[in-house]
């Protein structure tokens, strides 16, 4: 769904570049001086000059559009962490390991960062509120560095990705169950350099 | 450096309004008059109850002198808050005062109406005047045996805040008449959301949280770090002018030092490859800080010197190890371990050598607290099922005492400087709160209503400040 819309977008954006493009070849419409009238005659019915063409629309610059690539590669890193190319891990309550589930979640990610290796990454280790606030500072911790050795596993360069653990102090889901905890037990993917 | 330094100035700014008592140590003491002569000293004048009880004590409104509102005003909230700073230690009984009424108010120290205090059952009556004068107020408070009429603790003191006559007050009675520290001085320190700051970044609506403090009474709350990110675990310097904190203003967790009477900030943890640091804890001395850091690859105890130098390394084992806690004599740390596959406390030696002693056998204990001499405890919170309640285990007996039951989740306990109460994080009351709540588990009290408090901590005593 939001692919099929994104190629749209992208379809959009190149045929308004293209027609700009042709636009520009056609007649690049210039206001050319006209010659001064002549002194206006007292015994002639005055006539009126012709109004001077009005001044053409002068051609829009178009920013330079990555034609090249696609929306993810030309999204600022702002659009990219809202819309979160990167998918979350989740775990179990006071686990640290990456499960089965979310091995496969990281083989997707490892795969986008394969792609935009210019991206630099801030892996977030999340907890849910049932640990206690100091240590689910370490627990965040170890949620994040192990879902890192794992991308690292699959070729990921260690130094694009750098560790911070927040423990419990922001939630996903401020909610006070299941729901909201599983969500909130995660390693967090913020792209910080593109 | 540059940041560092606007960082002070703001901080510096956020001072400017601290009262003046607080920028010396020794605020309002007594004036420099002596008692006169032929009243007897403060040693061995004390006022005892009736075979071994409590002394029943009367404070009716302190006299104010002249009848304008501001010294009015002054004697009223003296009275009101030496009376709730009485009432915390629980060192007295005092005449309730719904039946004051009933009592004719003096108007100096020459017509307190002592026969009718004594009908009332008093031991003691404190009786004090109000005078307005060039540099503030001058304040002066008898507390008189009932039944021999003596002035038995005769003060004179000089100062504008009116709150902190009453705590001067009230720890000096509690010190000669009951050989009590009392904590009308001490203050609180924790963290919180409650300004709605925002982070900056792209992800989720994230606030700030920053460092306040704030009497012991909950009264003066304030902030005193302008981080603009997350920070949180505060702890006091033993001389209550320092500020050590985990903030992420480098992007992960760092040890910070603000000294919050000077605005400035120090940074323990620095350099290349040091981690995360997190939980820092003052040695008893104020020399060093203990804190958790991933330096190594795994979270471990370290301990370095306030500047950040001589970091040496405590722990050593591939579980988790987190938020140490020094005894009162520094010679030990006790830190949360998860190395036999559930959270559970450990003592060890400070200087790193011995086995690390565990200490506790429950499903999931943090945030151990060393309580101050004379006891020898410790208090944590213990998982209770959906939540977390805090204990303490007396470490010469290994008896634990439940102190909350859980309402709420209870964490982050903090004793205060005579090991009589104890802070703590509740969630009863709906958002995190700060509580204080009496060492037999009476008088809990919710310091603050505002945001998500966490994380506090109380500061040591004033006389230990230099």
């Amino acid at each position: 769904m939001n692919r099929a819309r994104r190629i749209v977008l992208q379809f959009a954006v190149v045929s308004a570049v293209i027609a700009a493009v042709a636009c520009h070849k056609h007649a690049p419409p210039v206001a050319r001086p006209t010659p001064p009238p002549p002194p206006p005659s007292q015994d002639t019915v005055p006539v009126r000059p012709p109004a001077p063409p009005a001044p053409a629309q002068e051609p829009v610059a178009v920013p330079p559009e990555p034609l090249r690539d696609d929306a993810i590669a030309s999204a600022s890193i702002d659009d990219l962490n809202r819309s979160s190319p990167l998918k979350p891990v989740f775990f179990e309550l006071d686990e640290s390991d990456v499960s089965a589930a979310g091995q496969k979640i990281l083989d997707e990610d490892a795969a986008l960062l394969k792609r935009y290796t210019t991206w630099a990454v801030t892996v977030e280790g999340h907890c849910d509120e049932r640990g206690t606030a100091e240590y689910n500072l370490a627990l965040g911790e170890r949620r994040a560095v192990n879902a890192r050795a794992y991308l690292v596993s699959l070729g990921i360069a260690a130094d694009r990705l750098h560790v911070v653990s927040y423990g419990k102090e922001f939630p996903f889901d401020p909610g006070h169950d299941e729901a909201a905890w599983s969500k909130n037990r995660r390693a967090h993917f913020v792209i910080t350099a593109k | 450096m540059r940041q560092i330094l606007c960082t002070g100035v703001a901080a510096l700014g956020l001072f400017a309004a601290w009262p003046h008592a607080e920028q010396t140590p020794a605020p309002q003491t007594p004036a420099s008059q002596t008692p006169p002569p032929q009243q007897p000293s403060d040693i061995g004048a004390t006022i005892s109850g009736d075979a071994g009880n409590a002394p029943r004590l009367a404070v009716p409104a302190f006299i104010a002198l002249s009848k304008d509102a501001e010294t009015v005003a002054v004697a009223r909230t003296i009275t009101d808050v030496l009376w709730d700073d009485l009432n915390y230690e629980r060192e007295f009984t005092f005449i309730p005062r719904d039946v004051y009424s009933s009592v004719p108010a003096a108007t100096s120290f020459s017509d307190v109406p002592f026969d009718r205090w004594r009908e009332l059952n008093a031991d003691g009556v404190i009786v004090g005047t109000v005078e307005k004068v060039s540099s503030g107020f001058k304040v002066e408070m008898k507390m008189f045996n009932v039944r021999t009429q003596q002035a038995v603790y005769p003060r004179v003191y000089n100062g504008s805040n009116a709150r902190l006559f009453a705590h001067t007050m009230s720890d000096e009675i509690h010190k000669s008449q009951r050989a009590l520290n009392g904590v009308a001085m001490s203050k609180l320190v924790f963290d919180s959301d409650r300004d709605n700051e925002r982070m900056t970044g792209t992800v989720q609506n994230r606030n700030n949280k920053e460092i306040y403090i704030a009497d012991y009474d909950g009264e003066n709350q304030r902030r005193v770090t302008v981080g603009k990110t997350l920070n949180i675990s505060p702890r006091w310097s033993p001389n209550g002018r320092s500020i050590a904190y985990t903030s992420y203003r480098r992007g992960g967790g760092q040890i910070f030092i603000s000294n919050i009477f000077q605005g400035t900030i120090e940074e323990v943890t620095k350099g290349e490859r040091i981690g995360e640091n997190w939980l820092p804890a003052w040695s008893p001395d104020g020399t060093r800080v203990a804190f958790t850091s991933t330096r190594d690859g795994n979270p471990e105890i370290y301990v370095a010197n306030r500047d950040g130098s001589n970091v040496r390394r405590i722990t050593n084992n591939p579980a988790i190890d987190i938020t140490p806690t020094w005894s009162p004599s520094g010679t030990q740390i006790a830190f949360t371990s998860d190395r036999s596959g559930s959270q559970q406390i450990y003592v060890t030696a400070a200087d790193g050598g011995g086995t690390a002693q565990r200490i506790t056998t429950e499903s999931y204990c943090d945030r151990a607290t060393w309580s101050p001499a004379p006891y020898n405890e410790l208090a944590y919170a213990s998982r209770n099922g959906p939540g977390f309640d805090i204990h303490i285990l007396d470490m010469a007996t290994r008896h634990m005492t439940p102190l909350t039951f859980g309402e709420g989740t209870n964490e982050s306990p903090a004793f205060s400087p005579n090991g009589r109460h104890i802070a703590f994080m509740s969630t009863r009351s709906g958002k995190s709160q700060i509580f204080t709540v009496s060492r037999d588990g009476k008088d809990v009290r919710q310091i603050t209503r505002t945001g998500n408090n966490e994380m506090p901590d109380w500061s040591k005593l004033p006389e230990t400040r230099p």
